[in-house]
């Protein structure tokens, strides 16, 4: 969307994952979701008087891959307190990195080769969570509050755009990049829905080249679409306040999908001094050259590189292939694709499928072998099955399990034979004599006409080329 | 009374067990705690568990440690499993912790017997007792006079024999000030020497447990249980405990021992005298006296009154009514924070956390808390340069004998100023010893400071052992 | 002697602090914190410029430890001691506003 009267949206984004841990940041307790209330909890992330903080190892290394995939600086860093009170925070502090976060500077390169940049990436701990009573359920409104700190202390990594973002879309890019980046580290499982991913969003506008605006945080971004959505409202909002001759507030605003509009949820006041000041419970992080040599010599390629390495593959590079690569990448199908081609399925048939039958079936990818893949697809290339019969084997693999060719067989599509095929065309072509003297005159389009007739008298069962053939060997 | 290293080895020789040193123990403990008020809380319960526990090892014929059947005062600001832990204040009134620190467990498996929880400053923050919100400690061996404090249950615990032993917290000098009050051995350890799992924050980059003790023996026989790297504090030294008890007999003959004109300026004369009535001592031992100024010493006050309260403010915001604790109700949750802080605190605690907090503050950061910060490094490295010429320093621990209660209680800077003689060493994380030396007015005890680099605990116990020996104590 | 604190300082730093003080307070803490704020003068007699802040006294660094499970408290022993609790969790009155 691009704003009217020569507006431009920029756009920073603050990005906050969980870390894929056994154990909390700073202590023992067990990393997991959807425990019951206050059952994974400690003096230390309860925040009892005389509890002290260790760092995880695991959080570190962690960090340290996300710093590398973002070409930022592994830097020796500080933890600092950042004070304030709020029922969810044990200790009303919370420990996190100041200015000396572990990861400084870096960048991220798109899809579109657009190249966003990276201020920081640093570690912190996260709060307990709360429900509200006696409301809507939301905080407005509600006159109790209870308080689980399961997920109080779990590690997280906070990742900090530079203001380079020009688009709701390309915003919607780079936190599908980032995702990408953070679930090739095995640093986050990436899901928004669960919270184990949070994007905020800083947006302002401005006139091309002038400073920048005024900006407002946008908060419960809970989707991609969401985030693009909200991006694209809270941009339009502002250019009506601004040009009806209005002030944008600094302040934090809360995006209402339902209503697809944000509104005031807290202004930045100077109520908001934090007292920064260095962590005394914990010493100083500098990961020595050696190790961090090991963490990158164990990194996995990042989604750029596979995506460059399964493109290189293709001739034809349509928007087309190029969209289905980027859903292949996204959802980290393309090892199961590059298996595909190793085994000798052709590579725009094995992304095709992929982003299609697979991608529909997402969840039930892990369990799906890439020996089944292949070998549907092999049948498919070599004429065995037709698309339609390849899909429908595809999806009941993943949805039921089972071997390919038991598969094939249960459901009676196997190929139809030579002589019935015959048959078949024979008939048709006797039925309709103008399609064919079309045909039989040079009209190769006509090919489709028959082709059409003949799956639906075999339900899909014939081949196309197969059936080609037979016209051909006809004319 | 017994000394603890005499009770261990006369328990785990069989000629009396730790229950019948718990009883004579406890027996002390109810003859004089209502008038001195040294402990908030017996836990006679576990006490006898602990004991029993010990009994039962010497008779299936195994070591039950080193201090076997020792009963010991625990400082009520170290958290025991189940036992009341109030810090001395009423915002923790009735919490019984569901964990124990890492000391506690130490002492335990050492065989030592907690016997109960002493008195202390509310949160650790006075130096006279007179800040607890139960009522002051009286000083056994005068009990119109303060024991000193924090750590004043403590030292009143070990001077009136209740038991031999007792464990404190020291952040500016609150075991080594009442400890000389009270005519005891008392230990600054080296910050990181003693794990601090447990130990309820004060200021956590000043903070140390140590020993209380009537003797240099029991002192070091104590600070070898509780001293070595923990696991549970990121901040605890990695080397295990150091050997101390081997080193008493080392004598001082050869080593260079600095006299500090700032830690003597500004102590009574009576003190004085006894400082240098020690060093002669020193001198007849063997050693080298040298005369050191230190200049920086003197901003260690204003360093301390800045670094402690702004680390205090932070590690207090966690008695907010929420998880435990003290809560005063009200409508909503900020109103229900303040209402429970406002009445569960007491006026030093709010002061300090005052004063920290506008420290720390947005526009004062580097006036006040980042100027101590650094301040802070020129005291440790004034400290380095003076033990590049000596191996420890000599000086006073308090400016005056023990004072009468009441006396400090309405003017603040007047109490910080008993401190003048402790902090630096707090500041600078390193080790000192307070030894008692000689009597002041009114027979009142009077305590010498030793100190020495980190990690010098074995030097400065032998050359305590030497002042204890010339004081004709065995 | 009038303090370099100001009356409104102390007052904007016991909200943050979570603190009400009644007036007498106010007026007594603004004092007291006054002078040792003024003692605390005496620190810019040191030239500190380029001195840097000792992080830990004997430069520990890189204290981890390994990412392992252990046991947690047992959550009835936890809400035993809180001063409301339902469901498992910890009851405050309502939340005025939204966290930072």
């Amino acid at each position: 969307m691009t704003l009217p009267n020569g507006w431009e949206i920029v756009v920073g984004l603050e990005v906050h994952t969980e870390l894929k841990t056994a154990s909390k940041m700073f202590c023992g307790c067990a990393n997991s979701f959807g425990a019951e209330p206050n059952t994974n909890i400690c003096p230390v992330c309860l925040g009892l008087p005389g509890a002290l903080p260790v760092l995880n190892e695991r959080a570190v290394e962690l960090a340290m891959a996300i710093g590398m995939a973002l070409n930022s600086t592994i830097a020796p860093s500080t933890f600092h307190r950042k004070n304030y009170f709020y029922p969810d925070m044990p200790k009303d502090f919370q420990i996190s990195q100041y200015d000396l976060p572990i990861n400084v500077g870096g960048y991220l390169d798109l899809p579109d080769a657009s190249r966003v940049s990276i201020e920081r990436a640093h570690l912190e701990e996260d709060t307990g969570k709360s429900t509200h009573l006696g409301g809507t359920g939301r905080l407005q409104g509600a006159d109790r509050s209870l308080v689980d700190y399961n997920r109080s202390g779990v590690p997280l990594v906070e990742i900090v755009s530079g203001p380079d973002i020009r688009s709701s879309a390309q915003a919607r890019a780079y936190a599908q990049e980032l995702r990408g980046i953070l679930i090739a580290t095995g640093a986050s499982d990436g899901r928004m829905e669960e919270g184990s991913m949070r994007i905020d969003a800083n947006v302002s506008i401005r006139k091309a080249e002038a400073p920048f605006g005024t900006r407002c945080e946008i908060k419960n971004l809970n989707s991609l679409r969401s985030l693009q959505r909200a991006i694209d409202y809270e941009a339009l909002r502002q250019v009506e306040l601004l040009e009806g001759g209005g002030t944008v507030r600094q302040e934090t605003r809360h995006w209402d999908e339902l209503r697809g509009e944000t509104s005031t949820m807290r202004v930045k006041e100077d109520a908001d001094d934090y007292r920064y000041f260095r962590e005394p419970d914990l010493v100083d992080l500098a990961p020595d050259q050696s190790w961090q040599d090991r963490i990158r010599a164990g990194l996995l390629p990042m989604p750029a590189e596979r995506r460059q390495k399964l493109a290189a593959l293709l001739s034809d590079l349509s928007v087309a292939h190029l969209d289905a690569v980027e859903v292949v990448i996204n959802l980290g199908l393309d090892d199961l694709v590059m298996r595909a081609v190793d085994g000798g399925v052709d590579v725009t048939l094995a992304i095709s499928r992929a982003a299609n039958e697979l991608a529909a079936n997402i969840d039930e990818v892990k369990n799906f072998s890439s020996e089944s893949f292949t070998a549907t697809l092999l049948m498919e290339q070599q004429g065995e099955l037709s698309a339609t019969q390849a899909k429908t084997v595809l999806t009941e693999l993943l949805t039921h399990g089972g071997d390919p060719h038991d598969v094939v067989t249960k459901m009676g599509f196997e190929q139809l034979s030579a002589s019935s095929l015959g048959a078949t065309v024979a008939a048709l072509i006797e039925e309709h004599p103008e399609e064919w003297t079309r045909y039989r005159d040079g009209d190769e389009k006509l090919a489709q006409f028959f082709i059409g007739q003949v799956m639906k008298l075999t339900k899909g069962q014939a081949n196309g080329k197969s059936v080609v053939a037979e016209l051909q060997a006809r004319r | 009374m017994k000394t603890a290293v005499q009770i261990a080895s006369e328990v785990q020789g069989g000629a009396t067990s730790a229950h019948e040193q718990l009883s004579l123990s406890l027996d002390a403990v109810r003859a004089r705690n209502e008038e001195l008020h040294v402990f908030l809380h017996v836990d006679e319960a576990g006490a006898r568990v602990a004991a029993a526990r010990v009994d039962d090892l010497i008779a299936r014929g195994e070591n039950a440690g080193p201090l076997a059947g020792v009963p010991i005062a625990i400082k009520d600001n170290v958290c025991q499993r189940g036992v009341p832990t109030t810090c001395g204040s009423k915002i923790l009134q009735g919490w019984r912790p569901p964990y124990s620190a890492t000391v506690i467990d130490r002492l335990l498996a050492a065989g030592a017997v907690p016997v109960g929880k002493t008195n202390l400053d509310e949160f650790a923050m006075g130096s006279s007792t007179e800040n607890s919100a139960f009522g002051p400690t009286r000083n056994p061996l005068s009990p119109s006079r303060v024991p000193g404090g924090s750590s004043g249950g403590s030292a009143a615990a070990v001077a009136a024999d209740m038991t031999p032993l007792a464990i404190g917290s020291d952040t500016g000098g609150s075991i080594r000030q009442p400890a000389a009050l009270c005519g005891l051995v008392g230990v600054k350890p080296t910050y990181g020497l003693v794990s601090r799992y447990g130990l309820i924050a004060f200021s956590s980059s000043l903070d140390q447990i140590g020993p209380f003790a009537k003797t240099v023996t029991d002192a070091a026989t104590l600070l070898e249980v509780l001293a070595g790297h923990d696991l549970m504090d990121s901040t605890s030294l990695p080397e295990p405990s150091p050997s101390l008890v081997a080193h008493l007999n080392d004598g001082v003959a050869g080593k260079r021992i600095g006299v500090v004109s700032e830690l003597i300026e500004g102590a009574d004369d009576e003190i004085v005298r006894e400082i240098h009535r020690a060093l002669q001592v020193f001198r007849d031992a063997g050693a080298t006296v040298v005369e050191l100024s230190i200049p920086e010493l003197r901003l260690g006050l204003s360093a301390y009154y800045l670094i402690a309260p702004a680390e205090a403010s932070s590690n207090l915001a966690r008695y907010d009514g929420v998880r435990y604790g003290l809560r005063v109700d009200a409508d909503d949750v900020t109103a229900m924070n303040e209402a429970t802080r406002t009445a569960g605190f007491g006026d030093e605690v709010k002061r300090r956390i005052m004063l920290g907090t506008y420290a720390l503050s947005a526009g004062y950061y580097d006036a006040y808390y980042g100027q101590a910060l650094k301040v802070r490094t020129q005291m440790i490295d004034a400290f380095a340069r003076a033990y590049r010429e000596v191996d420890f320093l000599v000086g006073a621990t308090t400016p005056t004998v023990a004072f009468a209660i009441g006396e400090k209680a309405s003017n603040p800077m007047a109490m910080y100023l008993s401190d003048v003689f402790t902090i630096p060493t707090n500041l600078a994380g390193e080790a000192a010893i307070t030894v008692p030396f000689g009597t002041g007015e009114a027979d009142l005890p009077i305590g010498v400071q030793l100190l020495g680099p980190g990690r010098s605990e074995a030097l400065l116990f032998s050359a305590a052992r030497v002042l204890e020996l010339a004081d004709g104590r065995p | 002697m009038s303090s370099p604190l100001r009356r409104e300082e102390v007052a904007h730093v016991a909200k943050l602090a979570r603190l009400s003080l009644t007036d007498a307070e106010l007026d007594l803490f603004t004092e007291q914190l006054g002078q040792v704020l003024e003692h605390a003068n005496d620190m810019n007699s040191l030239n500190l410029e380029g001195v840097v802040a000792t992080a830990h006294p004997f430069g520990l660094t890189n204290v981890v430890r390994p990412d392992e499970v252990r046991t947690s408290l047992d959550r009835d022993e936890v809400l035993a001691m809180a001063p409301d609790a339902q469901d498992g969790r910890f009851s405050v009155p309502r939340i005025m506003g939204e966290a930072p």
